[in-house]
C-alpha cells in the first residue's frame, strides 16, 4: 500500500514537470478553459478581498453587529423560524451546481437535448435564487436597513451585506444570462458541426465557481 | 488539438486599423493612447517643479491645483502610462510573436481590453473639465480626505477617478487573460517555458500579479465610491469636517491603506518586471552574449512576484502597526533584495567581456542597470522601519521611486522602441537623435533625482505645496529646488526629440530589413517586416533552441535564430 501510493506521487509530480516543461501547452485544456480557470482565479480574489474587507469592518465596528439568526428570520404561518428563506436559498444554489454537473456529462455525451435542457433548469434554479433574493433585500430595506445605516445596530452591516450579496447576486445574473446562451446555442444545433461541447463544461466552472463563493458568504453572513 | 486561425486579411481600412483584431495593431493602439497619457502626464509634473522651484512666480498654480497635479501625474505615469504600455503595449506585440503564436488566443476579448483602456482614460482626463477639477487627494487617494470638502475634486473628481480605475482594470484583465492563456497554452512547437525569452518570462508574471493585484484596487474603489455616493461606512470613521459631524461612523481608513497597498507594492513589480525582461534581451542581444545565469533569471522573476504579495505594509509603517508587522514586512522586503541583486549581477555579468555594440537600446539598457542599482539602494534604506520613520515623507521617498519605477522603467521603455521599432515599422531610428535623447534624459533624470536625496535627509517634506518659514530648511535648499526644475523642464523638452524622432523615422528612416540587430528570438525571423495579420505566412516556426545563442563557436555568423535547425556545434578543446 505505502509503496503504491509512493508509485503515484512519483507519478504525479513526473506527470507535472513534464507538463510544466513541455512545449506548446502547459495544461492540456482547451483555450476557453484555460482562460476561464485563471479568469476565475483572479475573480477568487475580488470576493476575498470583500470578505476581507467584511470581517474587518466587523470586528472594528464600535456598535454590537445585528444577530444574523433573528435579523435573517421569517415568521411563516405563526412560527418564527430563523435562517428559513437562506436554507431554502442555498439548497437550491447547490441544487443547481447538481443539475449543471448533470448537463456537463450529457455534453460530453453530445446528447444535445439533455445537456440543454438540464443547463435551463440550472439557470431557471438561478433565477429562483436571485429572486429569493430581491425578496430577501426588500424584505430588510422594508425593516429599515440601509447602507447607511439600521435598526438593528453597526451601520456597517447594511453596507457590506448589500455590497457583497449584491456583488454575488450580480455573478448569478451574469451566470444565468450565460447559462440561458449557450443551452439555445447548443438547441439550434451551433455545437453540431464541430462536435465539441466543452463550452458547457467551461460555464459549468463558472456556475460551480458562483456556488462555493455562496457557500463562503452564507458561513461568513448568516451562521457567524 | 489544432487551432488554426482563419487568415482572412482584414478588408477596409476600419476594421484593419481601428477595429482590429491583430495584436500588433492592438500593441499600436495601446501604445499610442499610453504615450498620449504619458506626455499629459510629463507637462504636470513640468508644472509642480516651476511651483516648487520658482514659487510664487506662477499665479496659474495655486495649492489646489498643485495637488491635483500631483495626482494626476502619479496616477497617470503608474497605471496609464507604464501598466498600459508594458502588458497592453509591448505584451500585445511581442508575446504571440516571441512564441510563435499567430495572435492572442481571443482576438476579441483582446480588442475589447484595448476600447476599454480607451475608455477608462477618457473618464480620466474628463476629470480635467468637471466642477472642481481632478481629485487632488495624492495617487494613494487615501480616505477620508480623498472624499471629504477641502481636497480638490471631492464632489466630482474622485468618483471620476474611481469610475475610471474600474474600468481600466476590466480591460486590463480582459488583456491579461489573453496573455497569460497565451503564453500557457498557444506557443509554438520546440517553445518550451524555459526556452521563452526573459521579456516574455517578465510580461508573463506581471500579468498574473496584475490578475492578482488589481482586485484589491477594484474593490477599495468599489467601496470609496459607496462610501462617496451611498453614505456608508467602510473607510470613513465618525468626523468632524468644517465643524460638522458628518455621518460617518466606525469605519477603518486602514483598511483601505492594506487594500491600497495589496494592490500598490505588487504594482511595482507590474512595472518593474517586463522591464527587467526586455533589458535582458536588450544586453544579450548588443552585447552578442548569452544572458548570464538564464535559468536564475526565470526563478528570480517567479520568487520575486511571490514575494510581492507579502511586503505590502512597508508602505505604511508611518500609519500605526503592531510592531511585530513592521518586522515581518522589514524581513520580506529585504529578502526581495537577493533576487534583485542575482538579476543586476546577472546583467553586468552578460555585459562582462561582451562583444558591446552600443546601439541607442543598449545605451538605455546600460543607462536602466546604473538607475535601477541607486534607486534599489535607497530601497534598503526604507525597507527598514527605523531608518523609514525620519526619512517617510520627505523627497528621499520621492527619489527613491522616482529613481526604481520611474526612470528605470521608463529608460527601458525607450531602449525597448528604439529597439523594436524596426520591426514595427521596418525602419531603424535615427541614431544621432536617439542618442542625444539618451544622453539627455540619463545625465537629466541624474541630475533632478540626485539631489532630491539630500533634500530628503535636510526634511524636506514631500507634498507641499510651498516650503516657507520653515527654519530647518535652508536657503540653499530652495536653489537646488530651483536647478532641479531646470533640469525637469530640460527633460521634458528632451522627449520632444523623440516625438520628433518617433515621426521622423516612420517617413525618412533608414530601410532596417527583417533583423537588423542581428537578434535570434522569433520575432525577428518573420517572413514579412512588419509581420502581416497571421503573423508567420504558411508556416509557423518551429523551435529548435533557447534564444540567447550568440557568438556560438563553430558557426560563422554569430548568432543562431531560434528557430535555426542545425545541431549544437561541438565545442572545440
Amino acid at each position: 500500500m505505502q509503496t503504491q501510493s509512493n508509485q503515484t506521487l512519483e507519478q504525479g509530480v513526473g506527470g507535472l514537470v513534464q507538463d510544466w516543461s513541455a512545449d506548446k501547452q502547459t495544461f492540456g485544456v482547451p483555450w476557453g478553459k484555460a482562460m476561464m480557470w485563471i479568469f476565475l482565479l483572479s475573480d477568487t480574489f475580488v470576493f476575498s478581498c470583500f470578505l476581507v474587507g467584511y470581517m474587518v469592518m466587523r470586528m472594528s465596528a464600535v456598535e454590537p453587529w445585528p444577530n444574523a439568526s433573528e435579523v435573517f428570520a421569517l415568521t411563516i404561518a405563526g412560527h418564527h423560524i430563523p435562517l428559513v428563506l437562506i436554507a431554502i436559498m442555498t439548497f437550491i444554489l447547490i441544487t443547481s451546481s447538481g443539475t449543471m454537473a448533470m448537463a456537463v456529462n450529457f455534453g460530453y455525451r453530445k446528447d444535445k437535448k439533455k445537456a440543454a435542457i438540464l443547463m435551463l433548469v440550472t439557470a431557471v434554479l438561478g433565477l429562483s435564487f436571485v429572486g429569493m433574493q430581491a425578496f430577501e433585500w426588500t424584505k430588510l430595506i422594508e425593516e429599515g436597513v440601509r447602507p447607511w445605516g439600521n435598526p438593528f445596530g453597526a451601520t456597517q452591516f447594511g453596507a457590506v451585506f448589500f455590497m457583497v450579496t449584491g456583488f454575488h447576486g450580480l455573478h448569478v445574473s451574469i451566470g444565468v444570462i450565460y447559462l440561458f446562451i449557450v443551452a439555445f446555442k447548443i438547441l439550434r444545433g451551433h455545437y453540431e458541426q464541430s462536435g465539441n461541447y466543452e463550452i458547457v463544461e467551461i460555464a459549468g466552472l463558472y456556475w460551480h465557481f458562483v456556488d462555493l463563493v455562496w457557500v463562503f458568504i452564507f458561513a461568513l453572513f448568516y451562521l457567524w | 488539438m489544432d487551432h488554426e486561425h482563419d487568415m482572412h486579411e482584414p478588408q477596409s481600412f476600419w476594421t484593419k486599423y481601428v477595429w482590429s483584431q491583430d495584436h500588433k495593431v492592438i500593441a499600436i493602439q495601446y501604445s499610442v493612447i499610453a504615450i498620449f497619457v504619458g506626455f499629459i502626464a510629463l507637462i504636470l509634473s513640468g508644472l509642480m517643479r516651476l511651483q516648487l522651484g520658482f514659487p510664487g512666480s506662477f499665479d496659474f498654480i495655486d495649492p489646489s491645483a498643485y495637488y491635483q497635479f500631483v495626482t494626476m501625474h502619479g496616477m497617470i505615469m503608474v497605471i496609464y502610462l507604464l501598466t498600459a504600455l508594458f502588458l497592453g503595449g509591448f505584451g500585445n506585440y511581442l508575446i504571440p510573436l516571441m512564441v510563435g503564436a499567430r495572435d492572442m488566443v481571443f482576438p476579441f476579448v483582446n480588442m475589447l481590453s484595448v476600447w476599454f483602456y480607451l475608455l477608462a482614460v477618457i473618464v480620466l482626463l474628463a476629470s480635467f473639465f468637471v466642477p472642481g477639477g481632478p481629485t487632488g487627494a495624492g495617487w494613494t487617494l487615501y480616505p477620508p480626505q480623498a472624499i471629504l470638502a477641502g481636497t480638490p475634486g471631492s464632489d466630482w473628481g474622485i468618483i471620476l477617478m474611481l469610475v475610471s480605475l474600474a474600468i481600466f482594470i476590466v480591460a486590463a484583465t480582459m488583456g491579461g487573460l489573453n496573455y497569460v492563456t497565451t503564453v500557457l497554452q498557444a506557443r509554438t512547437r520546440g517553445m518550451t517555458l524555459m526556452r521563452m525569452p526573459l521579456t516574455v518570462w517578465g510580461i508573463f508574471m506581471a500579468t498574473i500579479l496584475a490578475l492578482l493585484a488589481f482586485p484589491a484596487l477594484f474593490v477599495s474603489a468599489v467601496m470609496m465610491l459607496f462610501d462617496k455616493l451611498l453614505g456608508t461606512s467602510f473607510f470613513m470613521p465618525a468626523i468632524l469636517s468644517m465643524g460638522q459631524q458628518l455621518d460617518h461612523e466606525g469605519g477603518s481608513p486602514i483598511l483601505f491603506q492594506h487594500l491600497f497597498w495589496f494592490f500598490g507594492h505588487p504594482e511595482v513589480y507590474i512595472v518593474a518586471l517586463p522591464a527587467f525582461g526586455i533589458v535582458s534581451d536588450l544586453i544579450s542581444t548588443h552585447a552578442r552574449k548569452n544572458i548570464f545565469g538564464y535559468r536564475m533569471m526565470v526563478w528570480a522573476i517567479v520568487i520575486i512576484g511571490v514575494l510581492s504579495f507579502v511586503v505590502w505594509a512597508h508602505h505604511m509603517y508611518v500609519s500605526g502597526m503592531n510592531p511585530y508587522f513592521g518586522y515581518f514586512f522589514a524581513t520580506t522586503t529585504l529578502i526581495i533584495a537577493v533576487p534583485t541583486a542575482i538579476k543586476v549581477y546577472n546583467w553586468v555579468l552578460t555585459l562582462w567581456q561582451g562583444n558591446i555594440r552600443l546601439n541607442v537600446p543598449m545605451l538605455f539598457a546600460i543607462g536602466f542597470v546604473s538607475t535601477f542599482t541607486i534607486g534599489g539602494l535607497t530601497g534598503l534604506f526604507l525597507g527598514n522601519v527605523v531608518i523609514d520613520l525620519p526619512l517617510s515623507d520627505t523627497y528621499f521617498v520621492v527619489a527613491h521611486f522616482h529613481m526604481v519605477m520611474g526612470v528605470s522603467p521608463i529608460l527601458v521603455v525607450f531602449g525597448a522602441i528604439y529597439h523594436w521599432y524596426p520591426k514595427m515599422t521596418g525602419r531603424m531610428m535615427h541614431d544621432g537623435m536617439g542618442k542625444v535623447h539618451f544622453w539627455g534624459t540619463f545625465l537629466g533624470t541624474y541630475a533632478i533625482y540626485f539631489p532630491m536625496h539630500y533634500l530628503g535627509i535636510l526634511g524636506v517634506p514631500r507634498r507641499y505645496f510651498a516650503y516657507e518659514n520653515y527654519d530647518f530648511i535652508p536657503d540653499s535648499a530652495k536653489d537646488l529646488n530651483a536647478m532641479i526644475s531646470v533640469m525637469a523642464i530640460f527633460v521634458a523638452l528632451m522627449q520632444l526629440v523623440f516625438l520628433y524622432n518617433l515621426v521622423w523615422s516612420y517617413f525618412k528612416g533608414k530601410e532596417s530589413g527583417d533583423n537588423p540587430w542581428q537578434a535570434t528570438s522569433l520575432e525577428w525571423q518573420t517572413e514579412h517586416t512588419p509581420p502581416r495579420h497571421g503573423n508567420w505566412g504558411k508556416e509557423i516556426p518551429v523551435c529548435h533552441r533557447w534564444a540567447y545563442d550568440y557568438s556560438v563557436p563553430g558557426f560563422e555568423q554569430d548568432f543562431l535564430p531560434q528557430n535555426f535547425e542545425g545541431k549544437k556545434a561541438e565545442v572545440s578543446s
